[in-house]
């Protein structure tokens, strides 16, 4: 069954066409990535997802519901959750704080006026806080201020808040870019192992190594129409691929 | 709730915090500043600037039209003195209220912004509220001459005039707040500001407090996390308006009158600088803030030259003469003067306020303590 469901979106910048007729399907329970080189709107296709950006015409469903003019936190509150190219955290909180946040959220709902407790006081988001930073390997920095991390942190903490939100559809843009080897591997066996918690996951990713390792499934985009779909030895043998994507080089 | 280890630490501050207000009587005499008036001023602007605080210094959304809201407390506070009683309860309690109703209003239209648009925008109803309140408004503020009591006042509750002749005075359920040597009316307000620093505090420590820094933070990110921010920004902003609200009651409370200058935007700039001197986001910060800046106002403004020459005449008297001429520059009426350089330094060495100072301070001897 497909979880999320894309007929026909089309998105214009002015002149420039960012998404032209795109269709795509995720189905329950699988990795999907979205391949495409620099510019082929991968990016604005999972901003129209998440509902950061209206597309033009066309239909997004996810979970047999229409997704489109629907707010952001209403669409993340259905269960997608999305992590970004540049990771994007509570930088001036710490690591905690910024884990309690998305928990609150998935607890208490989009608002709540919860004025009279004390944040730090409520054991079942502090044990989640615990068990979920644990899963990144950052429960021991749990009291700094999450600018100071590196990047690979970021990402990893960014990544911690989304799983903490128990999400249907996982939105991962590049979660391996500008990572040393050692940490794009770490990272691998972490999505594999959300993956096999049942997670569906859809990938943007520029790391060949990264999308054949994970991806059950693959869509090419190339300028912002979805030129093939398919399993990931089907994509390495398409011809249609290597002129469009792959400059003709083998993989 | 159980009481961890965090939890007894703010106790302990909320309590010394306490000790330090009620004890403003004693440890301001050196300085000059122990007088109800001053100490009354130092309680009501720090609660204005706490709840200022709570909107600027955690959601990240900087106001320039608070002092709107004193406003409206302050005429408020007067109807109910003119209509109904003399005691101050009510009083101060429909004052909040009704500001806090505007700053629902205001807020819902300025919220649709942020950054510096927000800012103009609570700049502009604010000041349209101040010039409304001068004008169209008169029949409900009076106009230039301001809100006052008179003898012909309805009072239902109350007798309209004390026994003797005269317009009653105000009072806390008989207690009235001119009554030992208006000190009465101090400790008033020193309840309330040690109320109001209470219930900031808990803010702060809640989970609404956790959205609050969120959304100053990283907006896009709570969208994207499933929260829906407008609300959040809403109430932080209808409570900062209420602490406002109560500032202008207490004001009307201990100075029976409210005038339109109260509303104007130097007043709005003027918490800005104490939040800012205090330090921004922290919970004593802006006590501190209003504190200094209102000691100096009402303090430096005093200094004349003839103190000055009193207090150089060891010098010879050409050499003294030198030395009046230049720090009167910066006393009297040029104590402006004085609190933008000391505005400026705190902004370029100390940017985060004077709070930022003690920690470094207290950081220090810290780390002495540990080397030893």
């Amino acid at each position: 069954m497909s979880l999320l469901e894309i007929k026909g979106v089309n998105k214009s910048f002015g002149g420039l066409k960012a998404l032209d007729d795109v269709n795509l399907r995720v189905d329950e329970g699988t990795v999907h990535a979205i391949i495409g080189p620099n510019g082929a709107g991968k990016s604005t296709l999972l901003n129209a997802i998440i509902g950061k950006l209206i597309p033009d015409n066309g239909e997004i469903n996810f979970d047999g519901s229409s997704m489109l003019g629907v707010q952001p936190h209403q669409i993340n509150q259905l269960g997608i959750s999305r992590v970004f190219q540049t990771p994007e955290i509570f930088g001036e909180l710490t690591l905690l704080e910024n884990m309690m946040i998305p928990l609150l959220a998935h607890r208490d709902g989009a608002f709540k006026m919860n004025m009279w407790t004390r944040g730090d006081a409520q054991a079942d988001i502090l044990d989640k806080c615990h068990h979920f930073l644990d899963d990144v390997g950052l429960w021991g920095k749990k009291d700094v201020e999450s600018a100071s991390l590196s990047r690979g942190d970021k990402r990893r903490l960014e990544l911690a808040m989304c799983l903490s939100q128990d999400p249907k559809l996982l939105l991962l843009d590049e979660p391996t870019a500008g990572m040393a080897r050692a940490d794009t591997n770490a990272t691998i066996d972490l999505l594999k192992e959300i993956a096999s918690r049942g997670i569906t996951m859809a990938i943007i990713e520029h790391d060949m190594h990264v999308v054949f390792s994970l991806a059950q499934r693959i869509s090419v985009l190339a300028q912002g129409h979805v030129i093939v779909e398919g399993l990931p030895e089907e994509i390495k043998e398409s011809p249609k691929v290597r002129e469009a994507y792959l400059g003709g080089a083998e993989v | 709730m159980k009481a961890t280890p965090t939890n007894t630490s703010d106790m302990r501050m909320v309590l010394i915090f306490s000790v330090v207000v009620l004890l403003m009587p004693i440890w301001l005499q050196p300085f000059g500043a122990a007088y109800p008036d001053l100490m009354q001023k130092f309680a009501i602007f720090g609660l204005f600037a706490i709840g200022f605080n709570i909107l600027f210094g955690q959601t990240g959304y900087l106001s320039f039209g608070h002092a709107a809201f004193i406003g409206v407390g302050s005429y408020a506070t007067v109807w109910v003195f003119k209509g109904l009683t003399m005691n101050i309860f009510p009083a101060i309690l429909f004052g909040t209220l009704v500001s806090g109703a505007f700053a629902l209003a205001i807020g819902y239209v300025c919220l649709r912004r942020t950054g510096i648009y927000f800012s103009i925008l609570t700049l502009a109803l604010a000041q349209m509220s101040y010039n409304l309140a001068y004008s169209v408004l008169t029949p409900i503020t009076n106009g230039e001459t301001g809100l006052q009591l008179s003898l012909d006042d309805a009072r239902v509750l109350d007798d309209p005039i004390k026994e003797g002749g005269g317009i009653p005075p105000t009072n806390l359920f008989g207690l009235e707040l001119q009554a030992f040597d208006g000190l009465a009316g101090f400790y008033i307000c020193a309840a309330f500001l040690i109320l109001g620093f209470y219930i900031a505090m808990r803010i702060t420590r809640s989970p609404f407090g956790s959205m609050l820094r969120g959304i100053k933070t990283n907006n896009n990110r709570m969208m994207y996390t499933g929260l829906n921010t407008r609300p959040y920004a809403l109430a932080a902003f209808v409570i900062s308006g209420m602490y406002a609200g109560l500032a202008g009651s207490l004001m009307a409370a201990v100075d029976p009158l409210a005038g339109a200058e109260r509303m104007q935007w130097t007043a709005s700039g003027e918490v800005v600088l104490m939040t800012i001197l205090g330090g921004v986001g922290t919970l004593v910060g802006p006590v501190l803030g209003a504190t200094v800046i209102k000691y100096f106002e009402n303090i430096f403004s005093a200094i004349d030259k003839s103190v000055l020459a009193d207090l150089y005449s060891f010098l010879p008297d050409g050499l003294a003469d030198v030395f009046v001429t230049v720090t009167g520059l910066f006393v009297g009426k040029g104590w402006h003067l004085t609190l933008g350089l000391m505005f400026m330094l705190v902004v370029i060495f100390l940017p985060g306020g004077i709070m930022e100072g003690v920690e470094r301070i207290r950081r220090r001897f810290s780390k002495q303590e540990e080397s030893n």
